[in-house]
C-alpha cells in the first residue's frame, strides 16, 4: 500500500544507514553498531573503502572551491549525509563568505544531526526530501528560502546517484534539476563504478552484496552510464576521470590506489 | 620567512614534512598531504619548543596529541606513526645542543604525554560524537513519533466522526473496536459491543453468499466484499445496512484484521419498499398493477418443465355507459367493488388478480393444472359479477367478457400472451358479451394479420399500393354502357391483391378511410374525364364511388368533393356517391345536409346494398337519393330457373315503389343472360355483375364500351 505523504517512516536505527556507515569510513563516531558492522563487513573486501570516501571529501572540497571561484554562491548537496568535517557549507562560506548552502538527505537522523550542527547558520539549511522526488526538493519552503533558481546553482550529487536504482529513474532525476535551475549552473558528481578499484570485479561485488543485504543496493555503473547524467551540461576540464585526476592540487604519487575508484566530474549548463 | 635549509626553522619543517608523511596515509582528512603538512608545523614546533624549554612542561604533548584529534586523524595509526617518528626524529631535527640523555627523557615524556592527550580527545570526540548522533536519531524518531501522534489523532477523529459505521475485528470475529456511528445504528452502547463476534450477526434475510464470502475474507482469499445485509437491533427492530468488509494485511502481507463500513439504509429501504409497492399497485383498488403483473407472468412462463399457466383476461360490458351515465366517482366505486370479489376469487398460491387499467382485469393461475383450474377460476369471476353491485341505492347489473389462455411455460412470451387473451376476449365480446372464450389460435392468427394491415395501411397509401378496378353499369333496356363503379383494390407485398372487404373496415376503424376515400375520389373523377375525353359527347358515362359511414361525418365531404370536380372539370352530374343503407339509419338533418349539398349540385346519391338492413321504405322519401342499389341477395335467387315466384313479386313491389318515388333502380350481381332478362321485365333501371364483366382496369371499360358502340 502507498504511504500517504503525510505519514512518515517511521526510524528503526536497528538498520544500517548509509550516511552514518559513511561517517565510519571517515573516521567518524556518528554511528551506531550497526552500521560498523556492515561497514567493517564490506571492508572485508574493499579495505580501500575509506580511502575511497576520502578521495570523494577531497574530490567535493576542490569542486566547491572551483565553483565558488567560478563566482557561485549557491550550493544545493542532494545526499548531505552526516556532517563531520570539510562540509561543504564550511568549503564554501570560507572560499565565498555569505554563500547559501542547501543540504538535502532523506535519512532523518542525517537530517536531525545537520540541523544541529548548523543551528545558528543563517545561510545554510537541511531539509529531508529525497532525489528520487526532485520537485518535492525544489518546491520546499527551505530550499525556496535559501536557493534562488534564477541564479547559477552548484548541485552536487556526491555519492548519492549510486544508491538510485534505474527503476527509480535517475536521470529522470538529473534532468528535472537541470531544467529547474538557472543556465550557468554547476552539476558536482561523483558516481561509484568497478572501473578503477584496484580489485578484481568479484572482490569487489562482496562489498556491494552487503549494501543489497541493507536494503541499500549500490549500483555499481559504468563511466559511459555514468557520462549519460551530464547530458545538456558542457563538461568542465578535465572531464569526468577517477576522482584525483580532477584538478589535483598535489602529485597523484600520494594518493591511495583506491582513490581511483569511480568517476567524478563537473558539467556547467549553457 | 624563508628558513634556512639547516637552520633551526629548516630542520623544524624537514621534520614536520616526515611526521605528515608518517601520518597522511592514516588520515581522513579531505586536506591535501601538504596541507596536512602546514597544519602539523605548529604542532611540530611546540613539541621543539617543550623538549628545549627551560621548565620542561609534559602537558604541551598533551595538547599536540589532542591536536591531532581535531585534526581528524582518529585512527590510532595516526598515533604509531606520529610516535615512531617524534621518537625517532624530534631530538634529531630539534634537539639543539642539549644533553642527548636528557632530551631522550624529555622526548619520551612528551610521547607519553602525547599518547594521554590523543586517547582522551578521542574518547571525549567519540563520546561527544556518539552523544550527538543519539540526541539526532532521538530527534528524528520523536518528529516521527510526533508525526505519527498527530496521524493518529486524525485517524482518530475521522473514525469517530465519520458518518458511516466503522468497526475492526480479528480474524476469529472477535469485535475490537466501533465507532460512535456504528454504536448509534444499532442503538447500543460500547459495553454490550465488546466481546461480541461478528459470526453472531446471523439474520434470515441474509443473501446466501454473505457468510461464504466472510470466510473467503478471513481466510485471506479476498480482499473485500460488499453485500446488503440486515441486522437485528438489541429491541428486536432491524437495521438494514449496506456493508463493506476489507481485510487488513499486516507489512509482511498476513491477513491480520478485518475492517467492516456500513451505511445505514434501513430508511432507503423503507422508503423503497413503499416506492415499489406503488409502482407495483393500483392506487385505486389496490390490486397488483400491469408492472407487478408482467413480472409474475414472466416468472411464470419462464418456470420449469410440467409447468402450466391460465391467463383470464376480463373486460367489464358496458362499463363506459355507466361511467358516463353515474359519473367517474361511481364507476370507480364500481371497479373497486369488482376488484374485491375478484381478488376473492383467487386466493390459492400461485393465483393473483391485477388490473391492467380501466375496467381490464386479469386473473393469472399458475401449475401443473391449469388447464383444469383456468376454467373454474373463469367461472367464479363470472359467478362473482352475477350479484348487481348496490351503487348509490342503485343495483348496477355487472357483466364481464373474458379471454381465456393457458398452455405449457416456456413457449410464449408475456406479450404474445397477453394479446391472444386480449383478442380472445374481443371475440367473446363480438359473440355479445358475458361469456368467456377460449383462445384458438386460428382467430388470434387473423386477428393478427389485421393487425398487421391496420398498420401497414398508412404506408400502403403513401406507396402507391392501391389502385381502382372499375365494374361497368349497363342500361338493361338497350344493353349500353352507362358508366362504371370504382372498386378499390390493394395490392399488399405479402398478401396479394386484397379486396376492399378486407381492409375498408380497418381504415374506417384508423381514420385512414378518410384520405384513402379522398384518393379514390379522385382517381375515379379523373378516370370519368379520361373517358369522356375517348368517346366525346355521345352517352356521358358515369362513375359510381362508394363513400363509408366514416366520410359521410367527415366535416371536409363537401368541399373535397367540390374541389376535385372543380379541379378535373368535370360535371357534377357524372358523379355518383354511393352509400349504404345502413348508414343511413336513424340518420339525422345534420348527417343528411351535405349528402343534400351534393344532390343538389347535381351529384347522384345512390343507396347501396338496398334490402339487407331494415329498408325502411318509408324513409326513403327524406333521403336525397335518386337510385337504389338492389343487395345481390334479391338476384342471387334468379340464377335458377324458373325463379322463386316471391322473390320476382319482392323485386317487382320493390321497382315499383322506387319508381313512384322518382328513384332508378340499379340490380348488382348479375350473372346470366336469363337473370337480366328477367329484371329487365321486373322494370330495372341497370345492372352490373359479371354476366357483363367483372371488375377491372379502366380500358377494359373502354373496349365494353367500344362494342357498345358500334354493335
Amino acid at each position: 500500500m502507498e504511504r500517504p505523504a503525510w505519514a512518515p517512516r517511521s526510524i528503526d536505527i536497528s538498520v544500517p544507514s548509509v550516511s552514518r556507515i559513511y561517517d565510519y569510513y571517515l573516521g567518524g563516531s556518528h554511528n551506531f553498531e550497526v552500521d560498523r558492522e556492515a561497514a567493517r563487513k564490506a571492508m572485508e573486501f574493499l579495505p580501500g573503502l575509506p580511502k575511497i570516501m576520502q578521495a570523494n571529501r577531497a574530490f567535493m572540497r576542490r569542486a566547491v572551491r572551483f565553483a565558488a571561484a567560478e563566482g557561485i554562491t549557491q550550493f544545493l548537496d542532494i545526499g548531505s549525509g552526516i556532517p563531520t568535517f570539510g562540509n561543504v557549507h564550511e568549503v564554501a562560506q570560507a572560499a565565498s563568505p555569505g554563500a547559501h548552502v542547501m543540504y538535502v538527505d532523506h535519512d532523518p537522523v542525517a537530517v536531525a544531526h545537520s540541523q544541529a550542527v548548523l543551528a545558528g547558520n543563517e545561510t545554510a539549511d537541511v531539509v529531508a526530501a529525497d532525489l528520487r522526488k526532485p520537485q518535492e526538493i525544489l518546491a520546499s519552503a527551505e530550499v525556496q528560502r535559501l536557493i534562488d533558481v534564477n541564479r547559477p546553482v552548484a548541485l552536487l550529487l556526491v555519492a548519492i546517484l549510486h544508491f538510485v536504482e534505474d527503476t527509480d529513474d535517475p536521470y529522470g532525476a538529473v534532468a528535472q534539476l537541470r531544467e529547474a535551475l538557472a543556465p550557468g549552473s554547476l552539476l558536482i558528481l561523483t558516481h561509484a563504478s568497478y572501473e578503477g578499484i584496484p580489485l578484481p570485479p568479484e572482490r569487489a561485488e562482496g562489498a556491494v552484496d552487503v549494501y543489497k543485504d541493507i536494503r541499500n543496493p549500490l549500483i555499481m555503473r559504468s563511466r559511459e552510464e555514468i557520462a549519460r547524467f551530464f547530458e545538456g551540461y558542457d563538461m568542465v576540464e578535465p572531464g569526468l576521470v577517477p576522482m584525483p585526476e580532477w584538478r589535483p592540487d598535489t602529485v597523484l604519487e600520494d594518493e591511495d590506489p583506491y582513490s581511483f575508484s569511480g568517476f567524478a566530474g563537473v558539467g556547467r549548463t549553457a | 620567512m624563508i628558513a634556512e635549509p639547516d637552520g633551526p626553522e629548516g630542520r623544524l619543517r624537514r621534520f614536520a614534512t616526515i611526521w605528515s608523511r608518517a601520518v597522511f596515509p592514516a588520515t581522513s582528512t579531505s586536506l591535501t598531504r601538504p596541507e596536512f603538512e602546514e597544519l602539523l608545523l605548529p604542532l611540530a614546533r611546540r613539541l621543539s619548543e617543550a623538549l628545549r624549554a627551560r621548565n620542561f612542561e609534559a602537558a604541551e604533548g598533551k595538547a599536540v596529541g589532542a591536536a591531532l584529534v581535531a585534526a581528524h586523524c582518529t585512527d590510532p595509526d595516526a598515533l604509531t606513526h606520529t610516535l615512531e617518528c617524534v621518537d625517532a626524529y624530534l631530538v634529531l631535527y630539534c634537539g639543539g645542543d642539549g644533553s642527548q640523555e636528557d632530551l631522550r627523557i624529555r622526548s619520551a615524556r612528551l610521547q607519553h604525554a602525547m599518547a594521554a592527550g590523543f586517547a582522551q580527545e578521542l574518547r571525549e570526540r567519540t563520546l561527544a560524537e556518539q552523544e550527538a548522533i543519539s540526541v539526532a536519531a532521538l530527534q528524528a524518531q520523536g518528529v516521527v513519533a510526533q508525526a505519527l501522534h498527530a496521524t493518529e489523532a486524525r485517524f482518530r477523529a475521522v473514525f469517530e466522526g465519520a458518518a458511516i459505521g466503522i468497526g475492526m475485528a480479528d480474524l476469529d470475529g472477535n469485535i475490537l473496536q466501533v465507532n460512535g456511528a456504528l454504536l448509534r445504528m444499532f442503538g447500543i452502547n460500547d459495553q454490550t459491543m465488546s466481546g461480541r463476534n461478528v459470526r453472531e450477526w446471523t439474520h434470515p434475510d441474509d443473501a446466501p453468499q454473505t457468510w461464504t464470502l466472510y470466510d473467503e475474507l478471513v481466510r485471506g482469499e479476498r480482499e473485500h466484499y460488499h453485500v446488503e445485509k440486515a441486522f437485528y437491533r438489541p429491541d428486536g427492530t432491524v437495521l438494514w445496512t449496506n456493508l463493506t468488509v476489507s481485510l487488513l494485511r499486516d507489512a509482511d502481507g498476513n491477513p491480520q484484521y478485518q475492517l467492516a463500513l456500513m451505511e445505514d439504509t434501513t430508511e432507503r429501504r423503507l422508503l423503497n419498499l413503499r416506492l415499489r409497492y406503488e409502482a407495483t399497485h393500483d392506487a385505486l383498488t389496490g390490486l397488483p398493477n400491469r408492472t407487478l403483473f408482467f413480472e409474475r407472468l414472466e416468472k411464470a412462463l419462464g418456470a420449469g418443465n410440467n409447468q402450466r399457466f391460465g391467463l383470464c383476461y376480463l373486460d367489464l360490458d358496458g362499463f363506459k355507459t355507466i361511467n358516463d351515465s353515474l359519473g367517474h366517482a361511481a364507476g370507480d366505486r364500481l371497479l373497486v367493488e369488482v376488484a374485491d370479489r375478484l381478488q376473492s376469487c383467487a386466493t390459492a398460491p400461485g393465483e393473483m388478480v391485477a388490473r391492467l387499467g380501466g375496467d381490464e382485469f386479469v386473473a393469472l393461475t399458475t401449475g401443473p393444472d391449469t388447464e383444469r383450474e383456468v376454467d373454474e377460476l373463469a367461472g367464479r369471476i363470472m359467478n362473482a359479477l352475477i350479484t348487481p353491485v348496490s351503487i348509490d341505492g342503485r343495483d348496477l347489473t355487472v357483466r364481464g367478457s373474458i379471454g381465456i389462455v393457458e398452455g405449457p411455460a416456456g413457449e410464449r412470451g408475456p406479450a404474445e400472451v397477453l394479446r391472444s387473451a386480449d383478442i380472445t376476449m374481443y371475440r367473446a365480446k363480438s359473440a355479445g358479451g358475458n361469456r368467456f372464450e377460449l383462445a384458438d389460435p386460428e382467430a388470434d392468427a387473423r386477428a393478427i394479420t389485421r393487425h398487421g394491415l391496420t398498420t401497414a395501411l398508412p404506408a400502403a397509401l403513401d406507396r402507391n399500393e392501391f389502385f381502382i378496378e372499375y365494374q361497368p353499369l349497363v342500361h338493361l333496356g338497350d344493353g349500353t354502357v352507362r358508366g362504371a363503379e370504382a372498386l378499390v383494390r390493394w395490392l399488399h407485398p405479402q398478401h396479394g391483391v386484397l379486396g376492399p372487404d378486407r381492409f375498408i373496415p380497418l381504415a374506417e376503424h384508423t381514420g385512414l378511410i378518410v384520405p384513402l376515400g379522398r384518393w379514390v375520389l379522385e382517381q375515379s373523377v379523373r378516370q370519368a374525364r379520361a373517358w369522356r375525353e375517348s368517346y366525346g359527347d355521345g352517352v356521358p358515362l358515369r362513375i359510381n364511388v362508394n363513400l363509408s359511414p366514416c366520410q359521410l361525418t367527415h366535416p371536409g365531404l363537401v368541399q373535397d368533393t367540390v374541389d376535385i370536380l372543380e379541379r378535373t372539370g368535370v360535371a357534377p352530374d357524372a358523379l355518383c356517391l354511393e352509400v349504404t343503407e345502413s348508414a343511413l339509419i336513424g340518420a339525422d338533418d345534420d348527417l343528411l345536409k351535405p349528402l343534400r349539398q351534393l344532390a343538389e349540385m347535381g351529384v347522384d346519391i345512390a343507396l347501396d346494398d338496398f334490402g339487407t338492413g331494415y329498408s325502411n321504405l318509408a324513409n326513403l322519401r327524406r333521403l336525397p337519393v335518386s337510385i337504389l342499389k338492389l343487395d345481390r341477395s334479391f338476384t342471387q335467387s334468379m340464377q335458377q330457373f324458373p325463379a322463386d315466384p316471391v322473390d320476382l313479386k319482392i323485386v317487382e313491389g320493390i321497382v315499383s315503389l322506387a319508381h313512384s318515388l322518382n328513384l332508378t333502380v340499379t340490380v348488382e350481381g348479375v350473372e346470366t343472360g336469363a337473370q337480366a332478362e328477367q329484371l329487365r321485365i321486373l322494370g330495372c333501371d341497370t345492372a352490373q355483375g359479371w354476366y357483363y364483366a367483372r371488375p377491372g382496369p379502366p380500358d377494359r371499360l373502354h373496349d365494353l364500351a367500344l362494342v357498345d358502340a358500334t354493335g
